[in-house]
């Protein structure tokens, strides 16, 4: 199996290719077009900020590949976010528009509420064969500080303090705002359902 | 549910563990990967690293047991001590540390915080900060390892580095670090309420109690502690137990 994960410098992508290695996978880190389209699954892990990342993308003609691969595809954190059509963060950039959300803060932070969102929080609703094998209120990582709301497209909620998409899909294109690298067995699990899709 | 968070720390020299661990089972204490998969096992939340490698290999052999850690462990990991340069940060995050954490190169230069947060994300930049208490000038912050007061107070400290751009404060009370008596209440609840961002309480955990009156009473995100653990003295399981039982939401 060919697993190309997206190469367009955003952020850590160690820790993807490590976790990928422990389930005994090879993957690629490439922003060749032809190689993406290739592969046979496609992971697009992102951290750090949306428009220099947008900016990189368009740099490298990858925001007009991407919303045209059609095999399975999942993005993480960042990478899920940059699948949306808009986001406030930044003073506000376009992006993918994969999938019909649009990115906001999460609201002023009090004693209670910290931003970032940063820790283990537990998953809601699920719906998508993504989560087969998880318990209701398996608990995943997760640190950011916007959000895509929930709509037709949330396989997965999280609340913190009200409900946001913790997880997404259109067509082949799954996402999810924690980082599956890093959410122990459980984060496995999910990666491995990924592969099998 | 967001849970409060259980990080146990490993101090580190010349990529070693150090601060005589005792577990039994584990046939190479000083050996910080099966320590780190250890914890991992167990139910901690995340790691802290402090390297305390004072030579000019530092850098090298940090890095190389980062990609090591990464390599093997699936949950979050911090790195810190004597860290500054943009460089060593950059390499330490590609090579799979999820955070690093600046302590006396911040206070040295403040912005640093901003450089680091701009580049790398606000995510990976822990501003660690210890404090210990003066009866007439209250909690001051102190660098170089414990070694220098800076004169400046602990709160207005954390307040800048969170308005700079940090993303999580570790706050460590010198004051109570090895007593084993609690951890400091008071500054930590300060500090807690006085920056938008999660707040590490480090130093004095003796007890699960003592775990359940920092979260209740001080509102930490995240209790940090390292002997208590390294000795066996409490289980992360039954810590973590403790704390449900007390109400306190916790990944088990």
């Amino acid at each position: 199996m060919e697993i190309a994960i997206v190469d367009y410098k955003g952020g850590n992508v160690q820790s993807v290719l490590f976790a990928l290695e422990r389930l005994g996978v090879q993957a690629t880190l490439t922003a060749d077009h032809e190689v993406l389209r290739r592969a046979d699954k496609v992971l697009f892990p992102g951290e750090g900020e949306a428009a220099s990342a947008m900016q990189e993308l368009r740099a490298q003609g990858l925001h007009e590949l991407l919303p045209t691969l059609t095999q399975p595809f999942l993005g993480i954190c960042l990478g899920m976010q940059l699948l949306g059509r808009h986001t406030e963060e930044g003073g506000g950039t376009d992006m993918l528009g994969i999938l019909p959300f649009d990115v906001v803060r999460f609201a002023a932070a009090g004693p209670e509420h910290k931003i970032p969102h940063m820790g283990w929080n537990n998953l809601q609703q699920l719906s998508s064969p993504l989560f087969e094998g998880l318990r209701a209120e398996d608990y995943v990582y997760f640190v950011h500080s916007y959000y895509a709301p929930v709509g037709n497209y949330t396989i997965a909620e999280a609340a913190y303090p009200a409900p946001f998409s913790a997880a997404v899909q259109h067509r082949n294109f799954y996402a999810v705002q924690f980082h599956t690298e890093k959410s122990g067995p459980v984060g496995t699990r999910i990666l491995e359902n990924f592969i099998r899709l | 549910m967001l849970t409060k968070r259980i990080i146990p720390c490993l101090d580190i020299k010349d990529g070693r563990t150090v601060k005589g661990v005792q577990f039994e089972g584990l046939r190479d204490a000083g050996d910080p990967v099966a320590l780190a998969a250890r914890y991992a096992r167990e139910g901690a939340d995340e790691l802290v690293f402090l390297d305390i490698t004072a030579t000019n290999q530092k850098r090298a052999t940090l890095v190389a047991l980062v990609r090591e850690v990464a390599r093997e462990l699936d949950i979050p990991f911090t790195v810190g001590g004597g860290i500054g340069a943009v460089a060593d940060v950059e390499a330490l995050l590609l090579n799979g540390a999820d955070k690093v954490s600046i302590n006396s190169a911040a206070l040295a230069r403040p912005e640093l915080i901003n450089e680091l947060a701009a580049r790398f994300g606000s995510q990976a930049i822990v501003v660690a900060a210890d404090a210990r208490y003066h009866a007439a000038d209250g909690w001051q912050v102190y660098t170089r390892a414990g070694t220098h007061n800076t004169g400046r107070n602990a709160v207005d400290w954390c307040r800048e580095a969170a308005d700079r751009g940090a993303g999580e404060i570790l706050l460590t009370s010198m004051s109570n670090d090895g007593t084993k008596d609690g951890f400091a209440l008071d500054i930590t609840g300060a500090v807690s309420r006085a920056v938008p961002i999660p707040v590490i309480a480090s130093g004095g955990a003796g007890s699960k109690q003592d775990f359940t009156n920092v979260f209740q009473q001080a509102r930490a995100d995240a209790g940090l502690a390292a002997s208590i653990f390294h000795f066996g003295e409490i289980g992360i399981r039954e810590l973590k137990e403790h704390l449900r039982q007390d109400g306190i939401p916790v990944r088990l």
